[in-house]
C-alpha cells in the first residue's frame, strides 16, 4: 500500500486493566473466549489472503514452474537461487540469483533509490512540518495544499509528472531552459543519468507531505514551555532545533522514517509508469514482477519475491534494532 | 438475461449445427498504435452487421512488450473473457500451447499467403494464428528538405548520417530550431530489438541468435554498427530517442521536425493525413545498409489467434477469417496502408494508386530478416530484452559497444546454457 | 537580521512550498483543457478551454464504467475490513490475553508485507477459485493491506478510551458482543471515519493487483485504466486525456481529503506517534 500509514503501538501499560479479583474469573474466562471468537475471522482472512499465498511463492520458488503450465510445477531444491552447471568439458558456471548480476542491480537500485528518496523526504518534510508549527495566517490553507500530492493516486502523479518531463513538450525542461540553468532540453525519464532522479523527483513529490505531517504530530507534542525558557535563557534557535526540538521528535522521525523506507522498499507502480524497462531504475519489485509475468521464468520470479521479502524483513529487523524502536508493546 | 443466454445455447446444441442463428458475443483485445483501433472497429462494424455477432475491442498500450506480459498472463489464468488476441509475428512459440491450432478450419485459404508468414505461425505442426497483415519498415525522408539541399536519398548508413547532419544543421540556422536529422525507436522495448537488429545484419553482423541456436551477436561488425547508432544520439537524432517508441517517432516526424525517420508503413497513411503537416513532402525507400551487405529490414505483422479457453471458438475462428480475409486485407491497404500478407495484392492497381509503398514494397517484404524466436523458442522473451537493453544501453553511451556486446553474449549464453528452451 | 527580513524569507518558503505542492495538478487540469496541437505548446497560465478531452474520457469510452469499478471495490473492502477489524481490535485492546504483543506484531508485519511477495501465490489463488477477471479477485487481495491497517489503527483508538465507559456494562453483566455495539461503536464514528476513508484511499490507488488480476476494459479499475490509456485518436500519445482522466479521479479524493483534512491528520499519527 502507498499509504502505509503507522499508528501507534499500543504498550502494555496503558492497556493493562485492574488487578482481577478471583470471582470475577468466570467473567475473564468469557471475555477470553470471546476475544478469540472476534479475532477469528480477522486472522482467517489473513491467513487466506496473506500467509497462505507467502507460503505459495515461497514453495513455487523451489520449482520448476512456469505460468504456462502451473500445474506441471516440480520440486527442484534450490536451483533457483544457485546452481554449479558443468559445461562437461571441464568448465563449468554458477547459475541462479545468487549469481545474478541483474538481480544485485536491481538489489542496488532499490537501496540507492529509498536511502535517496527518504532522506531528502525527511529533511524536506521536516522543514515543511516546522513551517506549519508557526502560528500565521493562511496556515490551514498551506496544509491542504501540501496534502494534495499525498491524496492523488500513485499512477496519475506518475502520468503527471511524465508529461511535465516529456523532453520535447515538457514544461520542466522549458523552465529550466528560459531560467537558464539548462541549455538544451534533458530527457528525464530517458537518459541514464536522470532516470533514477526523475523517479526520485516523483517520489518526493508525493510522500513529502506523508513526512511533514507524522513530523508535525511529534512537534506538536514539544510542550511551548522548553521553547519559552529557552527564549528567556537568550539561546540562540538554531541551538534550541539541534538541543532541544531534534532530540524530543527524534522517535516521531524514526518511526516515520522506517514506515517510509518500507514503502520505498517495494516501490513498483511509479517505475512501471514512469521509466519501463529501463535498467537504471530497475527495483527488486519490478524484476519480480517482470520474471514472473514477462518472461518465462515463474520460478525464478518467485524466488526473487522471496529474497525481496527476506531482504525487506531483514532491513527492517536491523532499523528496529539499531534505532531501538519499541513497535511492540513493553518496554 | 443469463438464463436466457444459457437456454440458447441448449437449444443449439440440441438442434447441432444450426448455432450460427445465436449470435454471439466476441472480444478481441488488441494494442493501438496510430490508428490501430479505429481501422479494427472499422471492420468489426461490418463483421457484426454480416453475421450478426457483436464484437468487443479490448485496447492496449502501444508497447508490444507490456501486452505480451499481460496476454502471457491472461492465457495462464485461463480467462474465458477473450476470444480472439492480435499477436505479435514473434510470439507464436511462446504462446503456442494456449492457442487453437487453426490448420484444419482455414485450410482452404492457408494457400492464399506468404508461404514464409505461414510458417512463422506454425509451432510444432499447429498452425497457432492466422496473418492479418504483414510490415516491413521503411526509411522516411523529406523529399523537400533534400531536393532543397540536393541530396540523394542515403544508401548506406554513412549517407545518413551526413545528409541528416548536413540538413539539420542549415535549417537549424536558417532558423528551424526544432529541426533534426533522424529519429528512430531508442527506447528499452521490442521495437529496439527490431531496430538494433536492422543496423546489425544490414552491416553484416548477423542476426543475434543464427537460425541453428548459436549465439553470433559478439561480432566486431555488430559493434561497429552500435557505435555507429550511439554517433547519432545527440547529434542527429533527440537525445529523448532513448524513450522514443513508434508514436513519439511519428510525433516529431509528423510535425514535421526530422528529416528522415525508421517506422512502420502505418505512417505513411498517417503522415499523408489531411491535417498533416508533412503531407506530401516526403517519401519512403528501404533502410540503407553497408556497401556489401543487404538492407535489413525487420520481419513484423501482426496476427490473429483463438483462445483455446474461449466459449465461442467457432464465432471466433469466422471473425479471423472475416478478419485476414483479401477483401478485408484490400480495405487495410486503402486505407491504412497495411501490407496485404496475401502476395497478390501487391498487384492491384486500386492499391497502387492510393498507397504506392504497398506495390514497392512487396519485395522488401520477402527479403525482410525475422527477428531470432524461432531458434531462441519459449526464451525469445528474455533473449530480445537482454539485446534491447544492451543497444539501449550503447546508445545512452553507458559503456562501449563491444563492452555492451560481450556482456550480452555472456547473458544469452547463460539463458541457453546447453540449448535453448 | 531584521525582522521584516526574516518575515518575508518565512513567507516565500511558505509561497514555494505551496507552489511546488500545487503546481503539478494546476497544469495537469491546464493541459486536461487543450486539445489539437495546443497540446505541443508550453504555457503557464491558461489559455484554451476546450472540454473535447473530458468528453472522450467521460462520454466516448468505458472509463466511468472503470470508475465505477474501483468505487465498488473500495466501498466493499472498506466495509468488510471495518467490519473484521471493530471486533477484532477490541479484543486486541480492551482484553488481555497471552501472546497479544506478538500478534499486533503480526499484523503490523503484514501490514508491511511487500505485495509482489504474494503476488505469485494470489495468482494461483485467483486463478483456483475461478475469480481471474472479476472484482472479487480484488476485493480480496486489497484485504491484505487494509485489514491489518484497519485494525491498528482502531486498536490504538480503543485503547485509548478510558476504562469507566465499559465498566458499567460488565457489571450489567453484558455480552462482549453487546459492549462492542452498545457502548464503542457510537463513540467510534470519527475514529471510523477517518481509518475507512484513508483505507478507501488505499484500495483506489492500488495498482500492481489490479494490473495482474484484472483484465477486460470493462473490469479494469481506475488506475490500470490510466495507465493503459491509449485513446483512439491518431495524435501520438493521448496527452490531454490521460491528463483530463487524472482530473477526474482526483478531484473527488482531494476535496474528501480537504473536508476531513484534520480528521486524516489525526488518523496519519492515530495516537500519537510516541515510538
Amino acid at each position: 500500500m502507498t499509504n502505509a500509514i503507522p499508528g501507534a503501538p499500543p504498550t502494555d501499560d496503558a492497556m493493562r486493566t485492574e488487578e482481577q479479583p478471583a470471582a470475577r474469573s468466570a467473567l475473564s474466562r468469557q471475555r477470553l473466549a470471546s476475544a478469540w471468537l472476534f479475532l477469528t475471522p480477522m486472522l482467517a482472512v489473513l491467513a487466506f489472503v496473506a500467509g497462505w499465498p507467502l507460503l505459495q511463492t515461497i514453495w513455487f520458488s523451489f520449482t520448476d514452474a512456469s505460468l504456462a503450465d502451473l500445474d506441471a510445477a516440480r520440486f527442484v531444491g534450490l536451483r533457483n537461487y544457485f546452481e554449479y552447471v558443468d559445461y562437461g568439458d571441464g568448465t563449468g558456471e554458477w547459475f541462479g540469483l545468487f549469481f545474478d548480476a541483474q538481480w544485485w542491480n536491481a538489489v542496488w537500485n532499490t537501496v540507492y533509490y529509498t536511502l535517496v528518496s527518504v532522506s531528502i523526504e525527511t529533511v524536506l518534510g521536516l522543514i515543511v512540518a516546522l513551517v506549519l508549527n508557526v502560528p500565521f495566517r493562511g496556515r490551514g490553507f498551506v496544509r491542504a495544499a501540501v496534502l494534495i500530492p499525498w491524496a492523488i493516486p500513485t499512477i496519475v502523479s506518475a502520468k503527471m509528472w511524465a508529461w511535465m518531463m516529456n523532453d520535447q513538450f515538457g514544461i520542466l525542461n522549458d523552465m529550466l531552459m528560459s531560467v537558464g540553468i539548462l541549455s538544451h532540453p534533458i530527457a528525464w525519464t530517458a537518459s541514464p543519468e536522470t532516470a533514477m532522479w526523475a523517479v526520485i523527483i516523483v517520489d518526493v513529490w508525493k510522500t513529502t507531505p506523508f513526512m511533514a505531517l507524522l513530523i508535525l504530530a511529534g512537534l506538536q507534542m514539544v510542550p511551548s514551555d522548553v521553547y519559552e525558557a529557552a527564549k528567556i535563557d537568550g539561546v540562540h534557535p538554531v541551538k534550541v532545533f539541534f538541543k532541544v526540538t531534534l532530540p524530543l521528535i527524534r522517535p516521531a522521525i524514526l518511526v516515520a522514517v522506517i514506515f517510509r523506507a518500507l514503502d520505498a522498499l517495494r516501490v513498483f507502480d511509479l517505475i512501471y509508469v514512469l521509466t519501463p524497462n529501463n535498467t537504471e531504475t530497475k527495483t527488486m519489485s519490478v524484476f519480480a514482477q517482470e520474471n514472473l509475468f514477462q518472461f518465462d521464468q515463474f520460478a525464478y520470479g518467485s524466488a526473487a519475491s522471496t529474497l525481496l521479502f527476506l531482504v525487506i524483513a531483514a532491513i527492517t529487523l536491523v532499523y528496529i534494532k539499531a534505532a531501538r524502536l519499541n513497535l511492540g508493546g513493553g518496554r | 438475461m443469463r438464463f436466457g443466454t444459457a437456454a440458447m445455447a441448449v437449444a443449439a446444441i440440441f438442434t447441432l449445427g444450426s448455432s450460427e442463428v445465436s449470435a454471439a458475443e466476441l472480444s478481441i483485445v488488441s494494442g493501438s498504435v496510430g490508428a490501430d483501433i479505429q481501422e479494427l472497429r472499422t471492420q468489426l462494424a461490418e463483421f457484426e452487421a454480416e453475421t450478426g455477432h457483436q464484437v468487443d475491442i479490448v485496447e492496449m498500450p502501444a508497447s508490444t512488450s507490456d501486452q505480451f506480459g499481460q496476454y502471457r498472463l491472461w492465457l495462464a489464468a485461463g480467462t474465458d473473457d477473450i476470444d480472439i488476441y492480435r499477436v505479435d509475428v514473434i510470439w507464436a512459440p511462446q504462446l503456442a500451447n494456449q492457442f487453437v491450432d487453426l490448420r484444419d478450419a482455414m485450410a482452404d485459404v492457408i494457400g492464399d499467403h506468404f508461404p514464409s508468414v505461414i510458417e512463422s505461425q506454425t509451432v510444432e505442426g499447429r498452425l497457432v494464428a492466422f496473418p492479418m497483415y504483414t510490415d516491413a519498415p521503411a526509411l522516411f525522408y523529406r523529399k523537400d528538405l533534400l531536393e532543397k539541399y540536393g541530396r540523394n536519398p542515403p544508401a548506406t548508413w554513412e549517407e545518413l548520417t551526413e545528409t541528416a547532419k548536413v540538413i539539420q544543421d542549415k535549417e537549424r540556422a536558417a532558423g528551424s530550431g526544432q529541426i533534426y536529422g533522424f529519429v528512430f525507436q531508442g527506447a528499452p522495448y521490442e521495437g529496439l530489438t527490431c531496430n538494433g537488429l536492422e543496423w546489425v545484419a544490414s552491416s553484416g553482423g548477423g542476426q543475434i541468435v543464427s537460425p541453428e541456436g548459436e549465439i553470433t551477436i559478439n561480432n566486431e561488425r555488430a559493434a561497429q554498427a552500435l557505435e555507429r547508432a550511439r554517433g547519432w544520439v545527440r547529434d542527429i537524432a533527440p537525445a529523448g530517442v532513448l524513450a522514443y517508441k513508434e508514436e513519439e517517432a511519428r510525433g516529431v516526424w509528423q510535425t514535421g521536425n526530422a528529416v528522415f525517420m525508421r517506422n512502420w508503413p502505418y505512417a505513411y497513411a498517417l503522415s499523408n493525413g489531411e491535417d498533416s503537416p508533412v503531407k506530401g513532402k516526403f517519401e519512403v525507400t528501404t533502410l540503407p545498409a553497408e556497401p556489401g551487405s543487404r538492407s535489413a529490414p525487420c520481419l513484423g505483422g501482426w496476427n490473429l489467434a483463438v483462445s483455446k479457453y474461449s466459449k465461442h471458438k467457432k464465432e471466433a475462428i469466422e471473425l479471423v477469417r472475416f478478419l485476414s480475409s483479401r477483401k478485408a486485407q484490400k480495405e487495410r491497404a486503402l486505407t491504412y496502408a497495411r501490407l496485404p500478407t496475401i502476395p497478390a495484392l501487391y498487384d492491384d492497381p486500386d492499391i497502387a494508386e492510393r498507397q504506392p509503398i504497398i506495390a514497392e514494397w512487396a519485395d522488401v517484404v520477402e527479403k525482410a530478416v525475422p527477428r531470432p524466436s524461432a531458434p531462441t523458442k519459449r526464451q525469445y522473451n528474455e533473449v530480445s530484452k537482454e539485446f534491447w537493453t544492451a543497444v539501449n544501453e550503447t546508445l545512452s553511451g553507458a559503456a562501449s559497444a563491444e563492452t555492451n556486446l560481450q556482456t550480452l553474449e555472456h547473458r544469452l549464453r547463460r539463458l541457453k546454457r546447453d540449448g535453448w528452451r | 537580521m531584521p525582522a521584516f527580513v526574516k518575515r518575508t524569507a518565512f513567507y516565500a518558503l511558505v509561497v514555494l512550498i505551496v507552489l511546488f505542492s500545487i503546481f503539478p495538478f494546476y497544469y495537469a487540469i491546464l493541459t486536461s483543457f487543450k486539445s489539437g496541437t495546443a497540446l505541443f505548446r508550453v504555457d503557464y497560465l491558461p489559455t484554451d478551454f476546450s472540454l473535447a478531452n473530458y468528453r472522450d474520457v467521460l462520454v466516448n469510452g468505458v472509463f466511468p464504467l472503470n470508475i465505477l469499478n474501483s468505487v465498488i471495490v473500495a466501498f466493499v473492502v472498506v466495509a468488510i475490513s471495518l467490519f473484521l477489524a471493530v471486533t477484532a481490535a477490541y479484543a486486541l485492546s480492551r482484553i488481555e490475553f497471552r501472546g497479544r504483543g506478538i500478534l499486533l506484531l503480526t499484523i503490523l508485519a503484514v501490514s508491511m508485507f511487500p505485495q509482489i511477495a504474494v503476488l505469485a501465490g494470489l495468482f494461483e489463488l485467483v486463478r483456483l477459485f475461478g475469480l481471474y477477471n472479476s472484482l472479487f479477485s480484488l476485493i480480496l487481495a486489497y484485504m491484505i493491506f487494509t485489514l491489518p491497517f484497519t485494525v491498528w489503527v482502531l486498536t490504538t483508538f480503543m485503547r485509548d478510551l478510558p476504562v469507566e465507559i465499559e465498566e458499567a456494562a460488565i457489571v450489567d453483566g453484558a455480552k462482549p458482543m453487546t459492549i462492542v455495539m452498545k457502548v464503542f461503536l457510537p463513540l467510534m464514528w470519527p475514529a471510523l471515519v477517518t481509518t475507512g476513508l484513508l483505507a478507501f484511499i488505499a484500495a483506489w490507488n492500488e495498482f500492481l493487483f489490479a494490473l495482474t488480476f484484472v483484465s477486460s476494459n470493462d473490469t479494469r479499475t481506475v488506475p490500470v485504466a490510466i495507465a493503459l490509456l491509449s485513446g483512439a485518436s491518431e495524435q501520438e500519445i493521448p496527452w490531454g486525456t490521460i491528463m483530463a482522466a487524472s482530473v477526474v479521479v482526483t478531484v473527488p479524493l482531494i476535496v474528501l481529503v480537504l473536508i476531513f483534512q484534520r480528521k486524516i491528520v489525526s488518523g496519519l499519527t492515530a495516537g500519537g506517534v510516541k515510538g
